[in-house]
């Protein structure tokens, strides 16, 4: 049953000072793209009533290099995530992930900070994230911190991010090696995946599967099998058991398991 | 609320969470834009938001505050894709056409197929298996053939 | 220049491209309400108690007390009710109706409904309840198995497939000169005008008006009669015009799909791979209620044998009853089904008999003057072999068949047809008319056959330019209304062309007679308007028996040979289509730019069916009812589509023409899962999702 709109508050936010400010005061919930918010309107499956539009704050959409890290706005789109030069030069794979999110509709529309704080185990762009060591910084009217993006995510669809702060930016620290980045979805475009890979083939390779456990995450005894040369069939054995994918209405455990075995030794052997 | 429709400034009464796609059939009457899904998954309900597509299900109305508009009203009847869309056969049932034809608008300046298809990737169409979409629109701004 | 045969501007005008054409939801009424289902929870028990957790004013209930004359869906048979009394049958049954002014306030309103459960049946090959069965005997099929040098045989799945109109069910009902008057996207306003008029009782007065319809695929066939229903309850109670429109995942959990299937064959043949015998078992699951169920099954078990020639042939089918809501009608129409099982069995015949599939199908194909499963002798307008040869010449098959092994890539190929028009004496009991006025400025043709999307007003208004020989932009097509078009039948079948298409071309005929060489115009200003009516005549030598299943099924067959080529991802199983040729032999195309569409549209919704399209369905229920969830093709899941559209015209059809809207369905699933069995997978099933490849065993 759908949410009626008129059960429904909203703050517009004109300033982040603002923003942070209202949402110490009081309970809101922040929205910005609604590429999900509105799915969950429209099933009726939302609980938050009262919301901060933080839509309109452009200070949180740049993209720009702070010395060598990467830093991205929280409210910067798909789009400008595929658009920008600096992301397609650092991060291409994120910049790949971008591109099968939805049609350009929801990338439009849909921003990274989004993606993040949604907190779902699907989202396209948590693993290229975890793969890269990113770091996001939270931001409270009173401080700001910084949390490693693998330690931000406590369980499923759960965060350690308290009702006061705000997801400002994503910090990318230099990443060496090839990036390599893979969606299983139920279709080639418009899909949800089914599973999804990062990995950078460094020194010290990094991995990270979404939709193969509650949360997104970094399968660290298969990055060490592999980075001790571990024979890539045993590795796989490893990560077999670092994952733990379920039944549900896209896929099944049992194929998830399979495909992510066979995507760790493409990316080891390309 | 006011906002650029069809490049007349408009001014809207409704709730601020107001999806944008009921303001426009309802308060605007402007019922060409349709609903196929009401989750941002089809595209039939695609209008430009200051010249970027976006699902109109999915977008508050206050978040076009100040924008402009564009739903397949504000071309009139006599833009070539339009007259395409019938002539190719791209349109059949026509509900997903507003959109489909909306989404088109925003192509490069001779786009490839693969960039047709890949821009078309968020409006389904269920009658036509695409390939008539895809020679209205590359005899409007194409290279080559569909 | 003659209309017919050439791609002439659409009847439609440009309002689909403007966004001013009106389909249900763009409509509004003064006064109008909107309208609301409330659905079952279970899948099988009694309604115990029903309780409105809501404030009451400003709405309109309605429960099956206020049922004017019967609560009976009134279609084949007479067992599902507008609206549930006690017994709930499936999951979404519709129980109680409300309606409000305000869309918030009626949504927002909650009722609780207790019940009393009973254990559900979801499995059809459980079912000991048949709503229908078929057997159809030619010669002696077990005496010629067990006689035959090999016998193959196999079981094969296919899954439910839901429509996916972009437009979702929607009707408006509002009081009129005492009795009702529906607005909706109905795909047979004569079905509706039916049900309704025996829910409301013979006083009521019932009209029904096609609005812009945003796609059917037969699933706006037999549903919007049940839509159509309730709004009228609605409107009835109110005293004020309601609207109902479902929205997505209300249409997918709650209207009808088409029917999954399981079907056994056994085939015997001699060692040069001659078929001798071939033992087929039908079994669909019809869910909760008859619906369409009976006819569904019988199109499928007719074409269950293939477009091949074998003396000796059983064929047994059934549908049976499932605690799900009931399945109806779908492009094709069991077809689909039985030819998927046909098609992929006879790839594994020619893998038995280590002979190449395309060789097999030149041994077996049906050619004029062989007989059908049904005994029906084929005429002249029969292609098998022309589709076949065509479709592997220009594919390249042979080679690429060679050429392909041992990589990722790989092809198959599919042959097929279809029956046109209602099945044996359908057409005959229907007795559609059609009709043509003479206007001021030209004719109006004046039918109930619905536009779709599929070009109904074109390719009509074609026919009777040519036979009328006037000009194209002389000839109006009215908007289907039940007051003011002739019962046509159904637009469902691929019969608008065919069969309505035919009465219109006599009409016209008969009216050209009438003008004595004048234009209509002139004949118009001296003698008034004339209006000639027509009703359908079968061709004479159609012997149909309705009891053993024996005769001429179907006036005659539209054919076709599907080859696809695909690529599988070996880490993922991913199934990418490369491209898919489609041969065709639908008679003769009216119109070659919409033919084509036809084509292009229903080949790709075959593909999605045949890998794409799973509904899962959880304690009775979609649980995937979203179009996130419930994938369709996008652009970048569909391959090129090259369609190639043969001749070989009917005689009985106008100007040559043949049905053509279900005949594109047929091919695509069983083509591309001979492609994957290229690929050695051992798919007997579809969809063919990467899970189902990921565990299917591999081919030595």
């Amino acid at each position: 049953m759908k949410t009626a709109i008129a059960e429904l508050d909203l703050e517009r936010a004109t300033s982040l000072r603002q923003a942070l400010a209202l949402m110490k005061s009081e309970a809101r919930t922040p929205l910005a793209g609604t590429t999900d918010l509105y799915v969950e309107l429209n099933f009726g499956t939302l609980k938050p009533r009262r919301f901060l539009d933080i839509w309109a704050l452009n200070e949180l959409r740049t993209i720009s290099m702070h010395g060598d890290t990467l830093v991205i706005g929280a409210l910067a789109t798909f789009t400008a995530l595929i658009r920008s030069p600096l992301v397609q030069a650092r991060l291409p794979m994120l910049v790949e992930a971008a591109g099968l999110v939805g049609g350009i509709q929801i990338q439009n529309r849909g921003t990274l900070g989004g993606n993040i704080a949604n907190a779902s185990p699907a989202g396209d762009s948590l693993p290229v994230l975890a793969a890269v060591d990113a770091m996001l910084v939270l931001r409270s009217a009173d401080a700001e911190r910084r949390i490693p993006f693998t330690e931000f995510y406590t369980g499923y669809r759960k965060s350690v991010m308290r009702p006061d702060e705000l997801l400002v930016a994503v910090e990318v620290p230099p990443v060496e090696g090839a990036q390599y980045f893979r969606k299983v979805g139920t279709r080639a475009a418009l899909a949800i995946s089914k599973i999804v890979m990062a990995g950078v083939k460094g020194a010290v390779p990094r991995i990270a599967f979404g939709s193969v456990a509650p949360t997104v995450v970094r399968v660290r005894h298969t990055e060490q099998a592999l980075a001790g040369g571990t024979h890539i069939e045993d590795v796989v054995r490893i990560l077999e058991q670092e994952i733990a994918p379920i039944d549900d209405i896209r896929s099944s455990a049992a194929y998830r398991r399979r495909v992510a075995g066979n995507l760790l030794r493409r990316f080891w052997s390309s | 609320m006011n906002f650029v429709l069809n490049g007349v400034s408009t001014d809207v009464a409704a709730h601020p969470m107001t999806r944008l796609l009921d303001v426009l059939r309802e308060e605007c009457g402007l019922t060409g834009t349709k609903e196929g899904c009401g989750e941002g998954e089809c595209g039939a309900c695609t209008v430009l938001v200051n010249g970027e597509p976006v699902c109109s299900c999915i977008v508050p109305v206050v978040q076009v505050t100040g924008a402009e508009v564009l739903t397949i009203e504000g071309l009139g009847g006599t833009h070539p894709l339009q007259e395409l869309f019938m002539s190719e056969v791209g349109a059949q049932c026509g509900i997903c056409t507003p959109g489909m034809i909306l989404t088109a608008l925003t192509l490069s300046e001779a786009p490839t197929l693969d960039e047709v298809k890949t821009a078309l990737a968020g409006n389904l169409c269920r009658c036509t298996g695409y390939s008539a979409i895809y020679r209205a629109v590359m005899k409007w701004r194409g290279t080559g053939h569909a | 220049m003659s209309a017919v045969g050439n791609s002439v501007p659409r009847k439609d005008g440009i309002g689909k491209a403007t966004g001013a054409a009106r389909y249900a939801d763009d409509i509004v009424l003064p006064g109008m309400l909107h309208g609301r289902t409330i659905r079952s929870t279970i899948p099988r028990g009694r309604v115990r108690s029903i309780t409105l957790d809501f404030d009451t004013t400003g709405f309109t209930i309605v429960d099956y007390h206020d049922v004017p004359d019967r609560n009976v869906v009134d279609l084949i048979a007479q067992d599902q009710p507008f609206l549930v009394e006690k017994e709930i049958r499936h999951m979404a049954e519709p129980i109680l109706l409300l309606a409000h002014e305000d869309k918030e306030t009626l949504n927002a309103a909650r009722v609780t409904i207790e019940y009393d459960e009973d254990t559900p049946l979801f499995d059809p090959e459980q079912s000991t309840q048949f709503f229908k069965t078929i057997t159809i005997a030619k010669g002696d099929a077990a005496a010629a198995l067990s006689r035959a040098d090999i016998i193959v045989e196999g079981t094969y799945r296919t899954g439910h497939q839901e429509h996916i109109y972009i437009e979702p069910n929607g009707v408006i009902a509002e009081l009129e000169e005492g009795g009702v008057t529906i607005h909706g996207s109905v795909q047979c306003p004569f079905y509706v005008i039916k049900a309704v008029r025996c829910l409301l009782g013979p006083s009521r007065p019932v009209r029904v008006i096609q609005t812009e319809t945003g796609g059917g695929f037969g699933g706006k066939e037999e549903y919007p009669s049940m839509l159509a229903g309730h709004a009228a309850m609605l409107a009835l109670k109110s005293g004020r015009p309601v609207k109902m429109i479902y929205d997505r995942t209300e249409d997918m959990v709650a209207t009808t799909k088409r029917h999954p299937s399981i079907v056994t064959h056994r085939t015997g043949l001699t060692r040069d791979g001659r078929l001798v015998a071939m033992d087929v078992e039908v079994l669909m699951d019809g869910g909760a209620y008859v619906t369409l169920s009976p006819v569904v099954l019988s199109r499928g078990c007719i074409h269950a044998a293939g477009p091949y020639r074998c003396d000796n042939i059983s064929i047994r089918g059934r549908v049976v009853f499932t605690n799900t809501p009931p399945n109806g009608a779908f492009r094709g129409f069991g077809a689909p089904q039985t030819e998927f099982a046909v098609e992929v069995h006879m790839d594994r015949i020619a893998e038995t008999l280590g002979m190449d599939p395309v060789s097999l199908r030149r041994i077996n194909a049906l050619r004029p003057g062989d007989t059908t499963a049904t005994g029906q002798t084929l005429r002249a307008d029969s292609s098998a072999h022309q589709v076949l040869e065509e479709a592997v010449r220009r594919t390249d098959f042979t080679r690429k068949r060679t050429e392909y092994l041992g990589s990722n890539r790989a092809i198959g190929l599919a042959l097929f047809y279809h029956g046109a028009g209602f099945t044996g004496a359908g057409e005959k009991n229907l007795k559609s008319t059609a009709r043509l006025v003479l206007t001021p400025t030209g004719v109006r043709i004046a039918v109930g056959s619905t536009e779709i999307g599929q070009g109904t007003r074109t390719m009509h208004a074609q026919i009777v330019t040519d036979a009328l020989g006037i000009p194209y932009e002389d000839v109006e097509v009215a908007q289907p209304d039940t007051a003011r078009v002739a019962d046509s039948g159904p637009t469902v079948a691929s019969r608008t062309c065919m069969v309505v298409g035919k009465i219109l071309e006599e009409c016209a005929l008969e009216m050209r007679d009438t003008l004595g060489g004048l234009a209509p115009k002139e004949y118009y200003a001296r003698h008034g308007s004339i209006t000639v009516e027509r009703m359908y005549q079968p061709p004479d030598w159609i012997q149909w028996n309705d009891d053993t299943y024996e005769g001429d099924a179907y006036a005659t067959y539209g054919w076709g040979c599907d080859v696809a080529e695909l690529e599988v991802d070996p880490d993922t199983f991913e199934v990418r289509p490369v491209k898919l040729t489609a041969v065709q032999e639908f008679g003769r195309p009216i119109h070659p730019a919409l033919a084509r569409g036809q084509i292009e549209g229903g080949t790709v919704q075959g593909l999605g069916y045949a890998l794409l399209e799973r509904v899962v369905m959880k304690h009775g229920a979609m649980a995937n009812a979203q179009l996130t969830n419930y994938t369709i093709p996008t652009t970048l899941d569909t391959p090129e589509i090259d369609v190639v559209m043969l001749s070989n015209p009917y005689p009985g059809g106008p100007f040559g023409a043949k049905g053509l809207g279900e005949l594109p369905m047929d091919g695509p699933a069983p083509a591309v899962v001979n492609a994957l069995r290229h690929l050695k997978f051992d798919v007997r099933e579809i969809p063919a999702t990467p899970e189902l490849l990921a565990a299917a065993p591999t081919l030595a």
